[in-house]
């Protein structure tokens, strides 16, 4: 992994972005911008957390079930949620695809190896990019591994990524020492986070 | 992103895949408010008029099916006061399938994907505490036989999957 030879794979496909999915629907809360502290959880949200970490009830009355089964209303369900979505403990209440059963075949982290310097103005114009998912900055772990800053691109086959990468690798420009594609070929575990059913905090 | 042919789901599966992606109604009838929501931005006739009742069961369909893999909040460790990280491994082959099953054990690691590189193995830590990723990670190697990467996000520019069907 030493070597950083540059993915030179031909580009072919056409690019077609006529959605743009960084705009938002209806029921999208508000961005929420880095909290400077932590959100502590009550018992009671703790207890919320656990009974809807695996899934909502796909019901009628989705939260009177789950006020039902922790002993709170149905109100006081939707207004704790609604607290934890403001402060961001909640990203978003939603549906998550299997991408690979919907037609988005290929998956690709692209990493980058971009020069430090340049790599926070960089980082903040790749973000925007209309197919990048995910976009952050991570350590390098020479000689292994030299690459800080990685984009999550997905297609509907890889040729739509590598379209996409070189763009990426474009408005990188001199800044860009390197790159990989490094596409998904399974899902080994997909759960989300878990908090354990312990009762271990503070209330 | 744009979508590629999809011929297994219907067209109203495809409209609440779109609209449900980033968020679902606080209220107390949320699928009925999602009905309604999709009836107001109908022009069309009467048969696009869908119901609660069909969302319910469309929705639970496509959870059967395996094409959505969770419904509901997705909680962020970090904002709960825990620890979150994303972490690789170089696995050989033949203990690719051990590895899997003792990584996947942890129940911190939320996700977790086979990539087609040297690092082969990528998941995603979520701990209850900072701490308890070290912790982790230490156990993980001590298990496998194998070094664990730790990749900590350092900044963060963007986060919003969605997929356009």
């Amino acid at each position: 992994m030493s070597d950083l030879n540059l993915h030179s794979n031909p580009f072919k496909s056409n690019d077609t972005d006529s959605f743009n999915p960084k705009t938002k629907s209806p029921f999208s809360m508000k961005e929420v911008s880095q909290p400077k502290t932590n959100f502590v959880l009550t018992e009671m949200d703790r207890a919320l957390v656990i009974a809807t970490q695996e899934g909502l009830p796909v019901s009628e009355r989705p939260y009177h079930i789950i006020g039902e089964e922790i002993g709170i209303s149905e109100d006081e369900v939707i207004s704790r949620l609604e607290k934890m979505l403001e402060h961001g403990v909640i990203r978003r209440i939603a549906v998550i695809p299997n991408h690979y059963r919907i037609g988005f075949k290929a998956n690709g982290m692209t990493v980058w190896n971009v020069k430090d310097k340049d790599i926070k103005r960089l980082g903040r114009q790749i973000g925007e990019l209309p197919y990048v998912s995910h976009c952050y900055q991570r350590p390098r772990h020479e000689p292994y591994w030299s690459y800080n800053l990685f984009a999550m691109v997905h297609g509907t086959e890889r040729a739509q990524v590598e379209e996409r990468a070189k763009k990426l690798k474009a408005i990188l420009g001199d800044a860009c020492l390197g790159h990989e594609i490094l596409y998904s070929s399974k899902i080994l575990k997909k759960t989300g986070m878990r908090l354990s059913k312990k009762e271990s905090v503070k209330s | 992103m744009s979508a590629a042919k999809n011929t297994e789901l219907s067209e109203l599966d495809k409209k609440l895949i779109n609209l449900l992606q980033d968020g679902f109604p606080l209220t107390p009838r949320p699928f009925l408010t999602v009905a309604e929501q999709l009836n107001s931005t109908q022009v069309g006739s009467e048969e696009d008029i869908v119901t609660e009742a069909e969302i319910i069961q469309h929705i639970q369909a496509l959870l059967d099916e395996g094409i959505l893999s969770r419904f509901g909040p997705m909680y962020q460790a970090e904002r709960m006061g825990g620890g979150l990280t994303l972490a690789a491994m170089k696995v050989a082959e033949e203990d690719y399938e051990r590895v899997t099953e003792q990584i996947n054990t942890f129940s911190q690691v939320a996700h977790n994907y086979r990539r087609e590189h040297e690092l082969n193995m990528w998941f995603v830590l979520a701990t209850e505490s900072p701490e308890e990723i070290e912790d982790c990670i230490e156990e993980m190697e001590t298990v496998t036989g194998y070094h664990v990467f730790n990749m900590p996000k350092e900044e963060e520019f963007y986060v919003g999957l969605k997929f356009a069907l």
